[in-house]
């Protein structure tokens, strides 16, 4: 195993670090640097502005009465689980929904497309096109205009495994597909799979083997990068979700939102933890891609 | 490099969508069989539905061929002989073709059948609805041995039956239905007949002669309005239009959604001079606060009430009361006013799936409903249920529960289905652009 | 798990069966997923595209189509969303686009760069209730931070709640996932520019100008049309945020199939809907095909 990785090794190809060392040559006289380093702040900055304002409008709204005060109200119900599961009992439960179908689902989609697209590559290279245009395809159909038409799949699967929300999954590996694709062909593309795998064949490694051992560590980045695509959009999803009439995270935010009883403050407070929440796995997992070549160096 | 890689790849996704859609839009037009369809909901109803509930009485729906108020008080097990019923139905014990109580032998075998089966499912019950979260809590108490599970609470009625065609025959498909009347007219092939106990002390009216469907209760058409926001209590329909309302006059549902919204509409039409016949006036009426500025056309999230958005909804009593109690904690106040002689109600409906997963259970559910103790839930829910005046004659109305229903002085107006469809059609060709 | 590894050469087994075996058997390989996109994305598709066509009780029809042309609400919520959505994506394409490339400059594998991305893949799926309360509760009313502040330094008016359910509310609500998908989506493009690039061009006496029209601009466009085009698609199908927004009338095209499809009022149409669902479609690849015909010509003048 250890002396396969040693072979492949070179091989490896980091796009990053390779337009990194690219980069370090460049000698832009220090003037002009100086200035781009400066328009680039302020454009950043101003967009940053835009996408933060409403965000601060939530925090704010989180916390202020109706005559100005401020309440921690909202915040403290937040905190305390027990609180929130009798404040919005669907909420819970439709977060861990949500969360099981983001693991599910970047699992399925990268189960289905990684072999599938090695295959591709090294038997039947005469069918990428078609493999191409089935993945890309989801862009042009909108995801209502795919609910309209489940329903009659979804009455099959109820039969079959039940009605069980996690079954959503099915529809997102769909939707993730576009994304997911351009991710790992990219991957695909930038190692030789051929020699690769044919090398490892030698050595007697089973086709599933190869993807296990050769193809996965060496599109680590690509396959993170395509997961990474698919959690962000399952965290979010609502329209699959809501017109198949199931729960999960956004329905039941969608929901708390239309309940008289419900605060406004507890809802404005409980998207933005959500909001932070996804945005600290989205954080935590663009460090992943990293992570290997420190391991492995040693 | 990686630029040309990313033209080539976005070229190919062009050409190739485009042949795609051209390819299965030429094969749909050659093919002229299929085998899976979405469920197709007919609009038209069946002559057996011509009955549609409709109701007029004085204070409530009350039951003019006088019924014994007997069964009023909560199941008394196995006392009850369910008149009109047991002749046409199967061997007994047989949950699924039951259609009354004695068709289980009373109420203790079906109490018995039901823990045997051990669940039910319901769904679309919003928790604040009429209270239905007291309602589910007290069969939940009374029948611990039945796990209950309230499937998604706010769908509509028409996904109710959608979920129920998707679920059909398994053991998670919904086994009774909350329906508004169109959905369950254009529906009864889906329903199983039963009639409960309490059935003679529902008038004929609101009830399909079988046992398909039953009323259970309605809601009042009201409007609730931060009182606060406006700076005065309302006196017309006309203040609606006043300027400290700017934006924040809300319907409850889009019209030609939502029975609620359709039957806001109805009432604005009534309250100027329309009728149950012409709703006309009531479109102009919420052109008119268009014009005004005042119109709400943002989503009525009752959330935005209490952020201060929204300050006037037009909408069901029961949905007020919430409100109500959202304002005593948020610190606005919440009223209801309701123009004289304007009594508008629309009763939703009762039924069992035929196809029902746990049919004992089902059927307890509906025994259950019309007790007393559940029919005082949906009172303090602010609902006026189709016992109430059976009720009133049994002396079993929780009084304290009926602070929450509105005040009505004369009697309820109902639509028939011949006034829905015509309602319908009317808002289908008119409300879009009033409002836009 | 490293003793499997060394084995002797197993060719053999590879290579069995006779010739017409051999040929289909590496299409076996392909099978599972052509399987799951059958039943999921082409089936599906097929039965909307074929319910259109179909009446209530099965039988062909044109009816649905008669039915949707000839309801101006149809038309003008298809008109909206078109609207809507080239306006969005030109917004989110040409600010997103402007991102990425500084973004670019930034150091790759730097915490800036990380920071952007992670925000921008979450913000990009930022939608419905939440989305709609931000903008709300920041922009709208006395209790909205923006508006109350602008009132009480400008004295600009604050907006009412319906702001928002308006034409440019929503262009502006759609504005905020649709930049910072454009960053995700186009940031790998911008990244192929090499500095060196750059550096030749300035050697050559090109201006920054000179750069963008010659070099990075050609190179860029076809990408760039690529992401407007997604972005297109991503707003025009985009649904859950104008149901949290929109109330009254279904303005959109995505909220009249949800209308079509839960109704209760007896207004709803499975039928129609699919019909709409179709019209969606045949637009986006309508849009599409634009997109192609701008990407052969390009190419030619690059040639």
């Amino acid at each position: 195993m250890s002396a396969l990785d040693a072979a492949i090794a070179p091989v490896v190809t980091d796009p990053a670090l390779a337009t990194a060392s690219e980069r370090q040559p460049r000698k832009l006289r220090a003037a002009a640097r100086r200035k781009q380093t400066i328009v680039r702040w302020i454009v950043l900055g101003l967009v940053a502005i835009f996408m933060i304002l409403p965000l601060a409008g939530l925090i704010d709204f989180s916390t202020r009465l109706l005559n100005g005060k401020r309440t921690g109200r909202s915040w403290a119900t937040v905190i305390d689980l027990d609180k929130l599961n009798a404040a919005a009992p669907d909420l819970v439960e439709g977060f861990k929904v949500t969360i099981a179908l983001c693991l599910v689902t970047a699992g399925l989609t990268v189960l289905l497309l990684v072999p599938t697209m090695t295959w591709i590559r090294l038997r039947v290279p005469h069918v990428s096109k078609l493999v191409e245009f089935l993945c890309l395809l989801p862009l042009t159909i909108p995801a209502i205009v795919l609910v309209v038409g489940l329903g009659p799949i979804y009455r099959g699967i109820a039969h079959l495994l039940g009605t069980g929300n996690i079954w959503l999954t099915f529809v997102y590996v769909i939707l993730a597909f576009p994304y997911a694709y351009r991710s790992i062909d990219a991957g695909l593309a930038a190692i030789d799979v051929k020699t690769l795998s044919e090398a490892a064949r030698t050595l007697g490694c089973s086709f599933p083997a190869v993807i296990m051992r050769i193809v996965l560590p060496n599109i680590r980045a690509a396959v993170l990068g395509a997961m990474f695509l698919t959690i962000a959009l399952c965290l979010g999803e609502y329209t699959v979700a809501y017109l198949l009439s199931k729960n999960n995270l956004s329905v039941a935010l969608f929901n708390l939102g239309l309940s008289a009883s419900g605060d406004p403050r507890l809802t404005a407070a409980v998207s933005l933890i959500l909001l932070v929440f996804g945005f600290l796995v989205m954080f935590g997992f663009s460090f992943l891609g990293n992570t290997r070549r420190m391991k492995k160096g040693k | 490099m990686r630029v040309v890689t990313t033209r080539s790849a976005l070229s190919r996704t062009g050409v190739i969508a485009g042949l795609a859609v051209l390819a299965l839009t030429a094969s749909a037009c050659g093919s002229s069989s299929t085998t899976a369809t979405a469920p197709t909901t007919s609009s038209s109803s069946s002559p057996a539905a011509a009955s549609a509930p409709s109701v007029a009485s004085s204070s409530a729906p009350s039951a003019s061929s006088a019924a014994p108020s007997s069964a009023a008080s909560s199941a008394a097990p196995g006392s009850s002989t369910a008149p009109g019923s047991s002749s046409a139905s199967g061997t007994p014990g047989d949950s699924k073709t039951a259609t009354s109580l004695a068709d289980f032998g009373g109420m203790d075998k079906l109490v018995a059948a039901a823990n045997k089966e051990g669940a039910l499912n319901v769904i679309a019950l919003p928790p604040e609805w009429s209270d239905y979260k007291e309602v589910i809590a007290g069969f939940q108490k009374k029948y611990p041995g039945i796990k209950l599970t309230s499937q998604q609470p706010d769908i509509s009625s028409a996904q109710e039956i959608q979920a129920a065609d998707t679920t059909k025959g398994t053991d998670q498909a919904p086994d009774v239905f909350d329906l508004g009347a169109a959905v369950t007219l254009a529906n009864l092939d889906h329903f199983a007949p039963y009639k409960v106990a309490a059935w003679n002390d529902i008038p004929a009216a609101n009830k399909e002669a079988t046992g398909l469907w039953f009323n259970d209760y309605t809601g009042v058409m009201t409007v609730g309005y931060n009182s606060d926001a406006l700076g005065k209590d309302m006196t017309s329909l006309e203040d609606l239009k006043d300027p400290a309302l700017k934006g924040a006059v809300a319907l409850d549902g889009d019209p030609t959604q939502a029975n609620e919204g359709l039957l806001a509409v109805v009432f604005a039409s009534v309250a100027n001079g329309g009728s149950l016949d012409d709703i006309s006036k009531g479109v102009d009426f919420f052109k008119s606060l268009k014009a005004a500025g005042t119109l709400s056309t943002a989503k009525a999230s009752l959330q935005l009430v209490s952020a201060g958005k929204i300050n006037a909804i037009v909408g069901w009593s029961f949905n007020q009361l919430p409100i109500t109690a959202a304002g005593t904690a948020n610190g606005f106040t919440w009223k209801t006013f309701t123009p004289k002689g304007v009594n508008l109600g629309s009763f939703y409906n009762q039924a069992i799936n035929k196809d029902a997963p746990h049919p004992a259970a089902a059927r307890l559910w509906q025994e259950y409903l019309y007790t007393a103790e559940a029919q005082n839930f949906w009172i303090k829910g602010g609902a006026l249920p189709i016992l109430y005046s059976s009720m009133q004659k049994a002396g079993t109305i929780d009084t304290t529960a009926a602070k929450s229903l509105p005040v009505i002085e004369g009697e309820i107006a109902q639509m028939t289905s011949d006034q829905t469809t015509k309602a319908n059609a009317y808002i289908k060709a008119n409300w879009a652009k009033a409002i836009s | 798990m490293s003793a499997t590894v060394v084995a002797p050469p197993a060719v053999a087994p590879r290579s069995g069966g006779d010739g017409r075996l051999r040929r289909m058997k590496p299409l076996l390989g392909v099978a599972p997923f052509l399987l799951y996109t059958a039943l999921f994305l082409l089936v599906p598709t097929a039965i909307v595209v074929i319910g259109a066509f179909q009446g209530d009780g099965g039988s062909f029809t044109l009816a649905n189509f008669s039915a949707l042309f000839g309801q101006s609400v149809i038309l003008e919520a298809l008109l909206r969303s078109i609207v809507l959505s080239v306006v969005s994506a030109v917004i989110g394409a040409v600010v997103g686009a402007v991102v990425a490339y500084f973004l670019s400059t930034a150091p790759p594998s730097g915490l800036l760069r990380k920071l952007v991305t992670s925000a921008s893949s979450v913000l990009a799926q930022f939608s419905g209730v939440m989305l709609a309360f931000a903008f709300i509760f920041s922009f709208t009313g006395r209790t909205g931070l923006v508006s109350r502040t602008l009132n009480s330094w400008f004295g600009v008016p604050e907006p009412d709640v319906n702001y928002f359910a308006s034409l440019i509310g929503l262009i502006i609500v759609y504005a905020y996932f649709q930049i910072p998908l454009m960053v995700i989506i186009f940031l790998p493009a911008v990244d192929g520019i090499r500095p060196q690039w750059r550096e030749a061009t300035e050697s050559l006496g090109g201006s920054t100008w000179v750069f963008w029209r010659r070099v990075a601009g050609p190179l860029l466009t076809p990408s760039f049309l690529g992401a407007l085009l997604l972005l297109f698609a991503n707003a025009f199908s985009a649904f859950a945020t104008a149901a949290a927004l929109v109330g009254l009338g279904s303005p959109l095209i995505t909220l009249q199939i949800s209308n079509a499809l839960t109704s209760e009022t007896g207004l709803g149409a499975p039928n129609l809907a699919k019909a709409e669902a179709l019209i969606m479609v045949v637009i986006v690849a309508i849009v599409m095909a634009g997109y192609y015909w701008i990407q052969k010509r390009s190419s030619r003048w690059l040639g």
